[in-house]
């Protein structure tokens, strides 16, 4: 053997190197240089070798094109602010086990793995002006006119609540039951109520879980797409950043300048990743884990 | 101790909720692919299941099935062989460039696929790949490779060392290693990711979308056109179509249910 003890701070041999290869060649093939290739042709919209910001100049002083900025932004925050809030509260309650966790947690995975495209079809029917919500609340005369609540603004948050709520709820509450217990009743012996026990116990710890849940939750609504197609107005008042992008590349085919709103989109999605890193360093916090359930 | 009681309340109230809501939103889609005509009444008054041969015929769902089984399976073994030794290396050594790694890893799983599908769509289509089977499963392993790095990583870490080791004491050569000892033990992580991978592989919309062309859509992928073509086809066939679509995700879910719990199907949250 030429090679037969490995401690802790081994180096990198041909054996390592050789496993590594593979998926680094493949992250790299199909994942960063894509990127690279995509910034790239996003700065030569002619063909040849010119150099031009001409696709941002473009985008930034087409008023349709920036305000899917904004729209992608409506629709991401309050869905992301709402999810996290109500997950949080869930969670926290939860996180020393409840009667039927295990079933209840076993119905949330379901619409995680069914998929956006299936829920979307669902509330289509189900939140519809003929659907069952709108017959139950016509049936018991409280409304009398059918809510509108697909193809417009609601049905996009809708479906991004039904499909990122239990993503973030179960992710919350992993963590929060990671927590050590001993802290809490150590609180509570020495005379904390409920409330001063969250406060200023129990969401210190949670806090950089919580940003990190935060940030993806936003991450992915920001790249709304399916749900903004089927349950909004792509052509309006949801015409997302991804839709705008989407549409350039595949009906439009200007691959340079969908190129230029993806770049646009990643960095939308970067520049709020900085915002909440950067709140996270502002709260230097010792996390105490490990000895809770799980 | 009332106060705990209501805080109890209010969340089983609030999940109760949620899942009746879940339900509303499957059943409905279950009620329709089985209702003749249907409009404006609690339940259809008439009830077939012409839409589910109407569905099969007319979507080609018995092709789709074909080609969604064969980029799925084809996923998960890619992903795994691949996946396999990354994560043995990531979870036995240290090296400098460990965190590095690990981030270039994530990132992908962090980066909404939209995001980056849109330029590997056009470097695909650029090599004359966009649009085929292969392009399809390309572009959904750029994900799935670092999950199953990242559910491997674990299970290799729970194996001792030393039984490594003492084999190579014992005269074990590597392959030997790989083959006795590590191959029988990473029986329920290769199980675990493999199911992990399938699930989220037979799901996927975004990176399959933007790389579907005529004759490689993934079920998902059909799904969506037909809902989007709205108006072509009549809603009962195609809510037969995403019955079918709902039978193939939960079947492999609830064998996935069996090894995995449901805070697995999630990120994990990390201290760091």
């Amino acid at each position: 053997m030429a090679r037969a003890r490995t401690d802790e701070r081994s180096e990198l041999d041909w054996v390592a190197v050789l496993c590594l290869a593979p998926s680094l060649l493949y992250v790299f093939a199909m994942f960063i240089y894509p990127f690279m290739y995509g910034v790239y042709i996003s700065l030569q919209p002619l063909k040849g070798d010119a150099w031009s910001i001409k696709n941002y100049v473009a985008f930034f002083s087409d008023a349709y094109q920036l305000v899917t900025i904004k729209t992608t932004f409506l629709l991401a925050l309050p869905t992301t602010v709402v999810v996290v809030l109500v997950s949080l509260f869930l969670a926290y309650g939860m996180r020393r086990g409840i009667w039927l966790e295990r079933t209840i947690t076993t119905i949330l995975v379901l619409p995680i793995s069914l998929g956006v495209i299936f829920l979307s079809e669902g509330i289509l029917g189900f939140y519809g002006t003929n659907g069952w919500l709108n017959q139950m609340l016509l049936g018991a005369g409280i409304i009398h006119e059918p809510l509108e609540l697909t193809h417009n603004f609601t049905g996009v948050i809708l479906s991004l609540f039904m499909q990122n709520f239990p993503f973030c709820f179960l992710m919350l509450l992993g963590y929060i039951s990671g927590i050590d217990p001993s802290l809490e009743s150590s609180a509570r012996m020495l005379g904390a109520g409920p409330w001063t026990i969250f406060r200023r116990v129990m969401l210190p710890l949670i806090a950089p879980g919580l940003i990190i849940a935060f940030a993806l939750v936003f991450v992915l609504s920001f790249a709304v797409f399916p749900s903004a197609v089927m349950l909004g107005q792509p052509a309006g008042l949801t015409r997302t950043i991804s839709i705008a992008a989407y549409q350039q590349a595949f009906e439009q085919y200007d691959m340079s300048y969908a190129s230029a709103i993806a770049v646009i989109m990643g960095l939308c999605q970067l520049a709020a990743l900085i915002v909440i890193v950067a709140v996270r360093r502002r709260m230097t916090i010792a996390t105490t884990m490990g000895v809770g359930k799980r | 101790m009332t106060r705990g009681r209501l805080w109890k309340l209010a969340i089983y109230l609030f999940l109760l909720g949620f899942i009746l809501n879940l339900l509303g939103i499957v059943s409905h889609v279950v009620v329709s692919s089985f209702a003749k005509r249907w409009f404006g009444k609690p339940l259809p008054p008439a009830f077939t299941t012409d839409w589910f041969s109407y569905a099969w015929t007319n979507f080609e769902l018995g092709q789709v099935l074909f080609i969604t089984v064969f980029i799925a399976l084809a996923v998960v073994f890619i992903a795994l062989a691949i996946g396999f030794p990354a994560a043995y290396i990531l979870a036995r050594r240290n090296f400098n460039a460990k965190p590095l790694l690990l981030l270039l890893y994530f990132l992908p799983l962090l980066i909404p696929q939209m995001t980056y599908g849109i330029p590997l769509a056009t470097t695909l289509y650029r090599f004359g790949i966009g649009g085929t089977v292969p392009g399809v499963i390309l572009a959904v392993l750029v994900p799935m490779v670092p999950l199953a790095v990242f559910i491997l990583l674990p299970f290799f870490e729970q194996i001792s060392q030393n039984l490594e080791w003492s084999a190579s004491m014992l005269g074990a050569s590597r392959f030997q290693i790989f083959r006795r000892i590590l191959l029988p033990l990473m029986v329920p992580g290769l199980l675990t990711a493999g199911l992990l991978v399938l699930v989220n592989t037979i799901s996927n919309f975004e990176l399959a979308f933007l790389l579907a062309g005529g004759g490689s859509q993934t079920l998902v992928v059909a799904l969506y056109y037909n809902v989007f073509a709205g108006g072509v086809r009549p809603v009962y066939s195609i809510d037969a179509m995403a019955v079918i679509y709902m039978c193939v995700v939960l079947s492999v879910l609830l064998i996935a249910l069996r090894f995995v719990r449901p805070t697995q199907m999630v990120f994990k949250l990390d201290r760091s």
